[in-house]
């Protein structure tokens, strides 16, 4: 048998096998952004992998969010809004410090979707927890709720907002996971700043992917949830964490 | 007799007609009628009487497209119409001669949409930074 039957015979093996395969029918998801007509997934589920390790004294992530979101605040630290924060913590007993950034962990089972009475808190399919902020009526229930601190009241008129990010007085907000950059293709905010200002502590990705960085790094590393006890099912998780 | 009662009717007719007219008059100059302005002529998404008759409906539906199943094509989005009607000099949908505000002021109907979302043209609230 010589090499180039050999070929035709490959060439004719693998038509068959297409050929076998249903016109649309794909064995493996494309890995690939959405069109704009395309509704969100859920083969896919957005998740972070935060290693505190890497995560150093800057705060470039809260910078990067509350610019891109437009979070402004008055001054005020008690009420303005925190899409995302900087949490330092101490061993009393060794001294051992370290910070990590907290904002709203996406969880699998979140408690503000539980307790929102009109529906508002919601979670997209592929796994962007949101205020759908047309029916929030600011009742502060899921605040209450969530045991990370994640949502925050809007407390104050707002102007000057960005068009991807509307934010009003009355209603409830939080970390978006930056939606509408994700729904171009691109990473939050805050991963960006992470990797290009900060410690490159803070990693994107797709969960439900065996196949990305953020998957593959969560099967062959140790990680974990915050409040792991409370069996959410964060989309965020944390390495290095003692 | 009877001729002089006829033409003192009519009298009174024309006089009262004219009453009422110089009444609506007055009053349309009185309610500053809506500034439909439009900076950059064309065709809108839909033909003008549907979108004057039902943009509300188009905008509620595409909210929830986008806000929940994450569907972002933008023929009927909030962003798109304010890109689109945006005053050339305020860059603002909303103001006294806003396309938003001045028909709405006209109708008495009030928009809830920018205590939220952004009334600007987005190059301008890049400008302003």
């Amino acid at each position: 048998m010589n090499g180039s039957r050999r070929q035709v015979l490959g060439l004719g093996a693998c038509l068959a096998a297409a050929a076998a395969l249903a016109p649309g029918l794909r064995l493996i998801e494309l890995a690939q952004a959405r069109s704009p007509e395309e509704a969100a997934s859920k083969l896919q589920r957005w998740g972070l992998l935060i290693d505190t390790a890497k995560c150093g004294e800057c705060d470039d992530c809260v910078t990067a969010c509350h610019e891109e979101n437009g979070v402004k605040g008055h001054g005020r630290p008690a009420t303005d809004s925190q899409w995302i924060r900087k949490v330092n913590l101490k061993d009393k007993r060794t001294g051992f410090a370290q910070t990590l950034p907290v904002m709203c962990q996406h969880c699998e089972e979140a408690p503000c979707i539980d307790v929102c009475p009109t529906g508002a808190s919601m979670r997209r399919a592929d796994g962007i927890v949101l205020v759908d902020k047309h029916i929030c009526i600011g009742c502060r229930y899921c605040v209450m709720a969530c045991p990370f601190g994640a949502r925050q009241f809007v407390h104050e008129k707002t102007t000057g907002q960005k068009a991807d990010v509307p934010r009003g007085q009355g209603t409830v907000e939080a970390c978006t996971l930056c939606v509408h950059r994700v729904d171009r293709g691109e990473e939050p905010a805050c991963v960006s700043a992470c990797q290009r200002d900060g410690g490159k502590a803070m990693t994107f990705g797709d969960l439900k992917d065996p196949d990305s960085a953020i998957a593959r790094r969560l099967k062959s590393e140790r990680s974990t949830a915050l409040r792991a006890d409370l069996a959410l099912d964060p989309g965020v998780r944390y390495q290095g964490l003692s | 007799m009877r001729a002089a009662r006829a033409a003192a009717l009519v009298l009174a007719l024309a006089a009262f007609a004219a009453a009422v007219a110089a009444g609506a008059d007055a009053l349309a100059g009185r309610v500053a009628e809506p500034v439909v302005k439009i900076d950059r002529p064309g065709s809108c998404v839909e033909p003008t009487a549907v979108m004057r008759r039902d943009h509300m409906k188009l905008l509620l539906q595409q909210r929830d497209r986008t806000l929940r199943l994450g569907i972002r094509d933008t023929r009927h989005s909030l962003k798109n119409c304010v890109e689109c009607h945006a005053d050339a000099s305020t860059g603002s949908v909303l103001g006294k001669d806003g396309f938003c505000e001045s028909c709405h002021r006209y109708a008495s109907v009030s928009i809830d949409c920018f205590e939220c979302h952004s009334p600007e043209r987005q190059a301008r609230v890049a400008e302003r930074k």
